[in-house]
């Protein structure tokens, strides 16, 4: 294939891209379309929330940027290098925060720096690592086990070890989408001030449009599988936004833009109508 | 501590006393049922025996029974983490776990004449492995998907992720499945010294006081068996502690 035509601009400007992304999965029942013309384009140091309809394919999206997958069709580009494998530079975080049991919470934070630095020194990784516990409020759970802590602690554990090793792609797939509502918003904050500090390009896919406006610099909706990109939103909202900025008329317009387009996604009129 | 040690040990007296009873107020005779207050002058005749014996029972059960471990885990391994493995090894796998082992015994006496301890050992194997193969492999091919994901997405070779995650994840899994095969592997020595004889081990201590009507002496290698099982099996239990004593939520 020829070169890349990305000019040294577009590979500042789009940290995270995907163009024109096609796969099927292969079943027993033949072949399945997930994805078929997702395009999305993520600034450096933005975020970028993703919604759509249950089943689209937004979890077949995170696999493409993490390297895990390659799509059928289209490409992915990575800080203009295009994508073919893993790369120690990705973090990522799910619903489930899969924290392993047989490790206290600092060596389960400690866990992707043991890959990515393996020559870095002990005190040094354990001070990275308290230094992001501090961060999300789990000072004195350090030595604790996953099991002896709540739902919402381990998901801050889990975050923790998302950006432990400093990834420049964050990829977080529906990370609150098992906690309750409280808990949820006390870690869409601790989310907000983990980016103020650090500096990571994210991909944040939820099925909560209040977390996604929240949380993203813009909101990517997919149509209904096989997903393509149907509608983007800039979220025009400050950075450092508080809840309070979700219940601004502002913000309501914003939602309810989003709604509809989740209706049409899920192949129902604005009205609720199939 | 004391309560933990005293408990067991009253049970067993009480199952001591029971038995007696049962056979005194039976009347039984000796060679109809032996009954405990037996036991200790049979255990102190033959003392040297159960020893020498014992030793020769426990050490080719611990070898079959690690060989087994070695093996299992393997098998695990290759149905764990390859569909099509598992597919095709599975009904060898219930096949051969089917069938009854004692039949086994004089095919192998058979293809390695005179080879006495290697039969024994491989017996104690043969009868054990299957548990294992099973737990770890079901273990592997049960992990989720996101625990793997969390390093490959960092690049970690698929030995990495067995090593760091896989392998430890499926300990208390492997951990009960080797409680299960130390009693099996024990239950594989005994079968060969006591059906195809050679005069080692337990069960040939066993089959000589058969032959020679001493009945206490039948009864007293039961119960030697019996204790070398309690202790493989607490051997065990110690093992587990060390190396997956995080999956016991007993204690938090
Ligand atoms: N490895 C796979 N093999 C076959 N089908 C899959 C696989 N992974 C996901 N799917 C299917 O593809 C569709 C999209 O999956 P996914 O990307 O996980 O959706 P989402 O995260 O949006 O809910 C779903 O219908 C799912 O059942
Ligand atoms: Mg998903």
């Amino acid at each position: 294939m020829a070169a890349p035509s990305l000019t040294k601009g577009d590979t500042i400007e789009n940290l995270i891209e995907i163009k024109g992304a096609r796969h099927a999965y292969q079943t027993a029942s033949g072949p399945l379309p997930v994805l078929d013309g997702l395009d999305i384009a993520v600034p450096a140091g933005t975020f970028a929330a993703v919604v759509g309809p249950s089943g689209c394919g937004k979890s077949t999206l995170t696999k493409l940027v993490a390297g895990l997958m390659k799509p059928d069709e289209g490409e992915v580009w990575l800080h203009g290098e295009r994508v073919t494998g893993p790369r120690k530079t990705v973090g990522m975080a799910f619903q489930n925060p899969v924290l392993l049991e047989w490790r206290t919470i600092l060596d389960n934070v400690i866990l992707p720096l043991e890959i990515v630095a393996p020559r870095m020194p002990t005190k040094d990784r354990v001070a990275r690592a308290m230094e992001l516990l501090d961060m999300v409020g789990l000072t004195g759970f350090e030595s604790k086990r996953p099991s002896e802590l709540s739902g919402g602690m381990r998901q801050r554990a889990s975050l923790c070890r998302s950006i432990v090793h400093k990834p420049d792609v964050l990829i977080l797939d529906e990370p609150f989408g098992a906690l309750d509502a409280f808990t949820r918003e006390d870690l869409w904050q601790t989310m907000r001030d983990l980016r103020a500090a650090e500096p990571f390009t994210a991909v944040l896919i939820t099925h909560d449009l209040r977390e996604s406006v929240f949380l993203g610099d813009q909101v990517i909706v997919l149509s209904g599988r096989p997903a393509r990109t149907q509608y983007v939103m800039d979220v025009d909202l400050p950075a450092d936004r508080t809840l309070d900025a979700l219940f601004t008329p502002k913000a309501a317009d914003m939602l309810h833009i989003l709604r509809d387009q989740i209706k049409i996604a899920q192949g129902r009129d604005v009205e609720g109508h199939v | 501590m004391l309560r933990k040690i005293s408990t067991p040990v009253i049970a067993i007296l009480i199952f001591l006393a029971l038995w007696e009873l049962l056979v005194w107020a039976n009347g039984w005779p000796n060679y109809k049922m032996a009954s405990p207050s037996d036991l200790p002058s049979a255990f102190w005749k033959y003392k040297e025996l159960f020893f020498v014996m014992g030793w020769q029972t426990l050490w080719r059960t611990i070898v079959g029974l690690f060989l087994a471990v070695i093996v299992g885990t393997l098998i695990g391994m290759i149905i764990g983490f390859s569909k099509l493995a598992r597919d095709a090894l599975y009904p060898l796998l219930i096949g051969f776990n089917a069938i009854p082992k004692a039949t086994l015994v004089p095919v192998i006496s058979l293809i390695f004449i005179g080879q006495h301890d290697f039969n024994t050992i491989l017996m104690a194997f043969m009868i054990s492995f299957f548990p294992i193969a099973v737990s770890v492999g079901i273990g592997l091919s049960t992990l989720e998907p996101e625990y793997r994901d969390i390093l490959r997405a960092l690049g970690a070779s698929r030995f990495t992720i067995f090593r760091k995650i896989a392998l430890p994840k499926t300990l208390p899994e492997f951990f009960g499945a080797l409680k299960v095969s130390a009693t099996l592997a024990f239950i594989g020595t005994n079968l060969v010294e006591i059906v195809s004889p050679h005069g080692r081990g337990l069960g040939a201590l066993f089959k000589s006081g058969e032959t020679n009507g001493n009945y206490p002496l039948m009864f007293a290698v039961l119960i030697a068996l019996a204790f070398l099982g309690i202790i493989l099996y607490y051997a065990v239990i110690f093992l587990e502690r060390v190396f997956a004593g995080w999956a016991d939520r007993e204690g938090s």
